[in-house]
Order: C-alpha cells, then sequence, then structure tokens
C-alpha cells in the first residue's frame, strides 16, 4: 500500500499543471456548491423567519373556519372578546406576548392609480407589534385611538412616492359584504427588511379596523408570540378549545417546510450535475495518465504487480486529486461562504418581485452552511471523483501487459 | 528439471483481416543456470518466445511449463505471481520507474512479494553494489546515463532471486562500452548466483557471451547450439 501511495503521489507531479487545473476543477465545483448550499439554506431560514415574524407568530388562535388566505370578515370566522382571550393566553408562563390582529382586504387609492393591499389592524401597545414599531423610518408611531392615521412599508412608499403627511385614500372590504371607503394619513414609515411584506400591508389602530371593517369588536387571530419557539406544541396543547383552532409556527409554515426538502431534494440534484460535469475532467485527466505511462503499466505488470494493485494505483491516484480538489474547494468556498455569511448580499426590492408567492425573502439574504450540507458535499465529491476514476482505473487493470510494454500496441 | 520448457508453441496475431503467425510451432527447453542466446533477424518471432517464457503471452497452441508447472493453466494472477517470484525481465528501453529512486525502482519487485523492510534494504544495496551503482542509489531515471538506467534495470530483475532472468535487446541502446559492461555485469552474476540468463538479440556483442545460441527464422527454430552462430546483421 505504501508503495502505490507513493507512485500516485508521486505520478501527480509529474504535471503538475494539469493535476492542479484538474484539482481546480473539483475545487471551483465543491467551492460553488458550498456557497450554493449555504444561499439557500439561508434563504430558507430567512424565509421561515421572516414568515413567523410577519405571517404566523409562533402561535394563532382563530376560529376553526378561518381561511387565512381569504382574510374572511365574516363574524363566525372571526374571534369573539378577543381582548379577553388575549389577555387570559398572556398570563401563561412561556407566552412572551398575545394581541388580537384583524386583517382585510383593500385597495389603495393615490393619484391615478389603485393597488391591491392588506389592511392590517393591530394594537400599537402590544409586544407583538414590536416589529414594526421598531422598523419605523420616518414619522410617528400609532395611537391606539388613531382614527385616521396608518403606516405604510418603505417599498410601498418609494414606488408610490408617499410620504408622512400625504392623504390616501383606502377602499375596505366589510363584513357585510360591502366595500368602505375613507380618507387617511400617512403617519409614518416602518421597514421590516421584507420589501415583499412593506409593500402590500397597511397597518392601523385594531379599534379603527374592526370599524372600517365592521367586524364588531372581533379579530382575525389572536398573535402569540413565545420565549421559545420549540414551546409551541405544548402551549398550543394548554390553549385547546372546543370554539377556536390553535395552530403552531409549524403548522402555518408547512408549505416552506415542505419547500425546504423539496430545495434540499432539488440541491442533491444539482451536486450530481455539477460534481458529474468535474468529475469528467479528472477522468479526462487520468486517462490521459493512463495513456502516458501505458509502458509504465506494462513494466509494473511484468515485475508482477497484479491487475487489482494496478486499478488501486490509480484509484488512489485520483483520490489524492480529489484531496486536493476538497482542499482547495473548502478554502475557496469557505471563505465565500464567510463573506455571504457576515456580510450577505444585498437584493433590495428585487425580492418583492422574485420568488415564491406566499414566500416572504429579507432584503439582504446571508448565507448559513451547516455541518451536515458540508459533510455530504465533501462526501459527494470524493464518492462522484472516485466513481468516475473507475473508468480509468480499470482501464489501466485491463491492460494486457504485452500490449502495454509495447506502449500500446500489439 | 529443465526451468522452461517450450512444446510445438505457436503464435499468431490478427492485425485487422490479417493474420501473421509470430512463430510456427517451436519446441525448446532450457536448463538451470544457461547463458543462452535467442537470435535471428526482426520478426522472426525471438520476442514473442520471449514473452511466452515470461508468461507475459499465452501460445495459441503447445505448452510452456516454467519449473515444472503448465502456465497455460493459470489465471492471470497466478501467472503475475510467477513473473513476480521466479522471473526477472530486462527491456531495451530501459524500463524503470520514472518517479521512483535507482533504489525505489530496484526495491518495487520485492515490495510486491511482501519483503521485509531489512531484508528488502539488504538484497537492494548488495545488488546496487554488484552493478556498481551503490553511489547512485538516490539518483531518479534521468538522472542516470543509459548504461547506469540498464544496470539498475539487471539489478530490478535480480531482486526477487529469480530462476531466471528474460533479456529483450538488452544493449540495442547502449553504446559498445556500456553494452560490453552491462553483459559483463550479467555474465558474472550468471556465475555467482547460478541464475539462468536468456537474451533476445541481434547484437554481435552480446552473441560472443552466449554458451549457447538459438536461432529463429521465420517462427521456427532453426539452429540450436553450443557454437555461437552466424550473425544475422
Amino acid at each position: 500500500m505504501k508503495e502505490l501511495l507513493k507512485i500516485a503521489y508521486r505520478g501527480l507531479g509529474r504535471n503538475r499543471r494539469r493535476t492542479l487545473l484538474s484539482a481546480l476543477a473539483l475545487g471551483l465545483g465543491v467551492a460553488l456548491l458550498l456557497l450554493m448550499a449555504a444561499f439557500v439554506e439561508g434563504e430558507m431560514r430567512d424565509s421561515l423567519e421572516q414568515g413567523i415574524r410577519l405571517e404566523s407568530g409562533h402561535l394563532q388562535v382563530r376560529a376553526r373556519d378561518y381561511d387565512a388566505s381569504k382574510a374572511s370578515l365574516a363574524w363566525e370566522d372571526l374571534v369573539e372578546t378577543p381582548d379577553i382571550i388575549a389577555a387570559q393566553i398572556a398570563t401563561l408562563a412561556p407566552v412572551r406576548a398575545a394581541a388580537p390582529r384583524l386583517y382585510a382586504s383593500g385597495i389603495l387609492l393615490s393619484g391615478d392609480e389603485s393597488l391591491g393591499v392588506r389592511v392590517v389592524g393591530l394594537d400599537p401597545t402590544s409586544a407583538t407589534s414590536d416589529i414594526y414599531r421598531e422598523g419605523l423610518r420616518g414619522g410617528d408611531w400609532l395611537a391606539a385611538d388613531d382614527r385616521e392615521g396608518v403606516l405604510i412599508g418603505e417599498t410601498l412608499a418609494a414606488r408610490r412616492n408617499l410620504e408622512v403627511g400625504n392623504r390616501i385614500t383606502l377602499l375596505v372590504n366589510t363584513s357585510n359584504g360591502d366595500v368602505d371607503e375613507q380618507r387617511f394619513v400617512i403617519r409614518g414609515i416602518y421597514n421590516t427588511n421584507t420589501p415583499g411584506y412593506d409593500q402590500n400591508n397597511i397597518l392601523m389602530p385594531l379599534s379603527k379596523a374592526q370599524a372600517i371593517s365592521q367586524a364588531g369588536g372581533r379579530a382575525s387571530i389572536i398573535w402569540v408570540a413565545l420565549d421559545d419557539m420549540f414551546q409551541a406544541e405544548a402551549v398550543a396543547a394548554a390553549l385547546s378549545s372546543e370554539q377556536y383552532e390553535v395552530k403552531t409556527w409549524e403548522q402555518m409554515n408547512e408549505f416552506l417546510l415542505s419547500i425546504e426538502s423539496y430545495a434540499g431534494a432539488m440541491m442533491a440534484v444539482f451536486y450530481l450535475i455539477v460534481l458529474g460535469i468535474t468529475a469528467t475532467v479528472v477522468v479526462n485527466a487520468m486517462v490521459m495518465a493512463v495513456f502516458e505511462r501505458t509502458r509504465e503499466i506494462g513494466v509494473l505488470a511484468a515485475i508482477g504487480m497484479k491487475s487489482r494493485r494496478i486499478m488501486a494505483l490509480f484509484l488512489i491516484e485520483s483520490f489524492l486529486l480529489a484531496v486536493i480538489g476538497v482542499v482547495m474547494g473548502l478554502v475557496l468556498g469557505g471563505v465565500g461562504v464567510y463573506y455571504a455569511s457576515t456580510q450577505g448580499v444585498y437584493l433590495g426590492s428585487l425580492t418583492t418581485d422574485m420568488g415564491v408567492t406566499g414566500l416572504l425573502m429579507s432584503d439582504r439574504i446571508y448565507g448559513y452552511l451547516t455541518p451536515q450540507d458540508a459533510t455530504m458535499l465533501v462526501i459527494a465529491a470524493f464518492a462522484v471523483t472516485l466513481l468516475a476514476s473507475l473508468y480509468p482505473a480499470m482501464l489501466a487493470a485491463h491492460m494486457e501487459p504485452v500490449q502495454a510494454l509495447h506502449g500500446g500496441e500489439a | 528439471m529443465p526451468v522452461a520448457r517450450v512444446e510445438n508453441v505457436t503464435r499468431d496475431y490478427a492485425i485487422g483481416e490479417f493474420k501473421t503467425q509470430a512463430l510456427r510451432g517451436v519446441s525448446l527447453e532450457i536448463e538451470s543456470g544457461e547463458f543462452l542466446t535467442l537470435v535471428g533477424p526482426s520478426g522472426s518471432g525471438k520476442t514473442t518466445l520471449l514473452q511466452l517464457i515470461g508468461c507475459l503471452d499465452q501460445p495459441t497452441s503447445g505448452k510452456v511449463w516454467i519449473n515444472g508447472q503448465d502456465v497455460g493453466r493459470l489465471s492471470r494472477n497466478q501467472r503475475a505471481e510467477i513473473r513476480q517470484s521466479t522471473i526477472g525481465f530486462i527491456f531495451q528501453f530501459y524500463a524503470l520507474i520514472p518517479t521512483l529512486s535507482a533504489y525505489e525502482n530496484v526495491e518495487m519487485p520485492l515490495l510486491l512479494g511482501k519483503i521485509g523492510a531489512a531484508e528488502r534494504r539488504e538484497r537492494v544495496m548488495h545488488l546496487l553494489e554488484a552493478v556498481g551503482l551503490a553511489d547512485r542509489v538516490d539518483h531518479r531515471p534521468d538522472q542516470l546515463s543509459g548504461g547506469e538506467q540498464q544496470r539498475t534495470a539487471v539489478a530490478r530483475a535480480l531482486a526477487t532471486n529469480p530462476t531466471m532472468v528474460l533479456a529483450d535487446e538488452p544493449t540495442a541502446n547502449l553504446d559498445t562500452a556500456n553494452g560490453q559492461q552491462v553483459m559483463e555485469i550479467m555474465l558474472r552474476l550468471n556465475h555467482e548466483t547460478g541464475v539462468t540468463f536468456v537474451f533476445a538479440t541481434h547484437d554481435p556483442r552480446v552473441i560472443k557471451y552466449a554458451r549457447r545460441v538459438i536461432t529463429l527464422r521465420d517462427g521456427i527454430v532453426v539452429a540450436n547450439g553450443q557454437a555461437p552462430a552466424a550473425a544475422e546483421d
């Protein structure tokens, strides 16, 4: 084994440029895949985080018939006495905050243009609204009793040239199926760093939203934030009742979680495609090495080296080449992933127009590389390279000694 | 018992649609300790015969015995084992592994034979001294002259204490002085160790060292005698 390692190692040194270029091809493939894996994982984590932060919370209490995608305002689909329920939930130890929210579909009229939006009625005093308060970029935060003030997202403001103090008209669906129209003043502009969300959601105090949509004192949901999101199941069990259903963040983000496993499968296919391409470079280099060394293979066979050892010799050489390539890939990819995970890549409002419907994306995507992804990739790189190297290794092993000694000719 | 016996051996090669017969019924015996030359013009079948005796190739018909063993019945791996343990090869091109030093080249057959480190070192150094290369052990082939490379190949051929060394045109690429030196070393080792040497050549400088000369022409033995046959060229 030691002598095979020695010959294989020195074999790589014979044509250093070819060895380095072949290893670099593998290295670039590995680096690219590391970066891709980091971005896909980073994006998935970001989407889940944004989904929880902006759409689902950790838990939601809602009427059994409530359909979140339709923002139904029919009274039977809403939660009655939401303030009382929220106050009761807030007394539970694992709950950080709980508050009612009302969602209504609407249309924003500004100038000659109209735009479909969602009106979010929230409790401005609750900690569940912190994300908007902390993201306030201009103007003032809402007061609970403000009857004509709204907050709009920065993306919407930029696209419609709206500023704090401007007046806008909102058409809002009501519980009895009509549409109510009212003028509002932009009190402030918020930014959640999620352009897709900021373009479509207009915030107003819960009581005003209840009034304009004629929902009475009702709310669409009770938004619950926990100290530890992994307590969601336990808290949901404690809150279960006949009248309302309690949904955990996992249930509400099922779609996202299913995309994540789909993305994992897509990445595996992508690994195979990219590594398959880099493996052809390695195979090419090894086939050239076999043909260049045909006579040596004949000599080794003549002095008694058996076929499987000759095969092992070239597999070891491929393995060593893969080691160099993978190390190069880890260094290059590591630098890239470090940059991606600390600096991120700024996509800005591009993310409003891309991605999958229902998937929220931040304006800056950070890479996130899991040890599993990195390990899987390294194993895949070795496996694909060695598998591909079987061909040149077998080519060498099956050469007839006599023909090999004559440089491949009979 | 002869170290090698060849009985009515033929070897056909198919080149495209044409079939050529390199050997057309050759029989001979090689006794232990011989210093024997196969001579004949190009295409007479010398190299083919050497390859059959060396278990590098198999006859189309007929039989080859090495140390009493019918090698036609052996698998590819078993023939590799025979080559490793019983036969040493010297080729016209020096056939050293270019990335290994002279020492490592000579050591290679011993590594394949799983010989212990101390014994390996002793044998390699002994052989490199015997061929006059004790001070060149760490040099790689491209740092050695043609004569030194061929002497390294002689040392490698003898590393496993084979019963027979087969040499195909061993002096063809050497000048007279180096060719003579290599032949004298082999003759001395033949005397000292009793190893059988078989050469294929048409170099009269080699033929003059031989104790028996077998002449081949068109794939058959035309002369087999003690006295040197007339050189073909």
